[in-house]
């Protein structure tokens, strides 16, 4: 199947189920849709792992009328500086920021949620805008939520040091179910599609044949899907437990499997501890090779086409502020969190050494929440 | 599959669920849900949090996707 079927299909397909979200919320009663909370989030985020650091600030502000409409406004900043192994490989150390803003409107009708939002971010090198359009319908008197969703971006490749530029066009198309299982237990399923056109390689990188370093070249298309089931359950230790798996597969020959189990917990009366351990595993792109023997069509030698795993330990800690009924806030937490994540390849090499490359992380961040 | 293969699946689940709709019953009610409405229960409790992560990981990963996360640039060299 091309390239171009495949797309038509996805379309032909998310045509219809826009259909019947139509038909079902014109045609089913159901229990009320409920608009998010008005809320105002102010982050700090950190990451420091493979010779890179990025950290800055994050705002969200939530804010609507309850019955019909909530609006969201967001600014995220990752202040980077980079000596990672594939910038040292053939190039120095350099810094970067880049800046994110999303400004979007959830609009309830009819027992449907309707989320329209727009995201652009910039960096020196690289631009992208995306729009998106969402759609949430509770169906068998809120006992299951169907969401359908559809993204499509435009990017910019660029490179600093000279006049590049090239474009990438991405489209994704995603379905949901979220079902109430018991009293103590829901579950949900997503499925997205994403289908990409146009330059994908990084332009700064190099594939290396028989030792000498040549420029990378991708196919210029790329679709992929990725499968995901998650789960919530309540224990009577005033806590949940979490597991949530993906499947992921491409036509570039990529297959990843992510895992993930949590564990939260009530500490006091209002404050939550959370702990996480992440797996994550994918196969080497068809066209990916540490060091090729001969020229091919396409060549890549980016370590995150390569065959590797990674596992991430998070803990969180939430403390609740303060609750009341008067004064402009009601309500406010602040949240700590951290992670150790440990990448290990199976057939990337360090350009120095020659040996299995491996890395660790750490991310962390800071959050303070408002509710007004 | 072929588009008409979906289009029929697609048209067959629609009748189901609009016929199996009429007279169906939760078998939690809506008095029974308190407990999912805590918030421990959140999937995505604190999304500006598990935003920053999905991008840490989709610039990281060759995965990505499935998640509600959208957009983003790259900031990946």
């Amino acid at each position: 199947m091309t390239f171009t079927d495949k797309n038509k299909l996805t379309l032909h397909l998310w045509l219809l189920v826009s259909g019947l979200f139509y038909l079902m919320s014109t045609l089913l009663s159901v229990q009320a849709a409920v608009l998010a909370e008005d809320q105002a989030d102010i982050m700090l985020h950190y990451f420091d792992g493979g010779g890179v650091t990025a950290q800055g600030p994050a705002l969200l502000v939530r804010k609507g009328n309850e019955k019909s409409y909530s609006a969201f406004a967001s600014y995220y900043v990752d202040n980077v500086t980079s000596a990672s192994i594939d910038v040292m490989a053939q190039a120095s150390e350099y810094s970067e920021t880049r800046d994110e803003i999303s400004l979007g409107v959830d609009y309830l009708y009819n027992d449907t949620i309707s989320t329209i939002s727009y995201n652009t971010s910039e960096e020196s090198d690289y631009l992208s805008d995306t729009f998106n359009i969402d759609m949430s319908q509770e169906v068998f008197n809120g006992m299951t939520t169907f969401n359908i969703g559809y993204s499509t971006s435009a990017d910019t490749v660029k490179r600093v040091d000279n006049d590049f530029n090239k474009n990438l066009d991405r489209y994704r198309y995603r379905f949901g179910l979220s079902q109430i299982l018991t009293k103590t237990w829901h579950a949900s399923f997503n499925y997205e599609n994403i289908s990409e056109k146009g330059f994908l390689n990084n332009p700064y990188r190099s594939a290396r044949v028989l030792g000498a370093y040549v420029p990378e070249v991708y196919p210029s298309t790329r679709t992929s899907e990725a499968f995901s089931v998650r789960s919530i359950t309540y224990f009577d230790w005033r806590g949940s437990l979490k597991f949530d798996y993906r499947y992921f597969t491409d036509t570039w020959g990529i297959r990843g499997d992510t895992f993930e189990v949590g564990v939260s917990k009530y500490i006091g009366t209002k404050d939550i501890i959370d702990f996480s351990i992440r797996l994550y595993s994918q196969n080497k792109a068809s066209f990916y090779s540490d060091n090729f023997t001969a020229e091919m069509i396409y060549m890549a030698r980016d370590k995150e086409l390569s065959t590797f795993s990674d596992i991430t330990l998070k803990a969180r800690y939430s403390y609740h502020m303060f609750e009341k009924d008067n004064g402009f806030f009601n309500q406010g937490t602040i949240t700590t969190s951290l992670a150790y994540i440990e990448f290990n390849y199976d057939d990337f090499t360090h350009y120095q050494t020659g040996e299995n490359y491996s890395y660790d992380a750490w991310v962390a961040q800071i959050l303070l929440s408002l509710w007004y | 599959m072929t588009i008409s293969n979906i289009k029929q699946l697609v048209i067959l689940a629609s009748v189901l669920l609009l016929t199996a709709c009429s007279s169906w019953e939760p078998w939690v009610q809506p008095y029974e849900r308190e407990i999912l409405a805590d918030p421990i229960m959140r999937l995505s409790r604190q999304p500006s949090i598990e935003n920053h992560y999905t991008h840490v990981y989709e610039v990281r990963e060759g995965s990505h996707g499935g998640s509600s996360t959208i957009g983003g640039g790259c900031g990946c060299n």
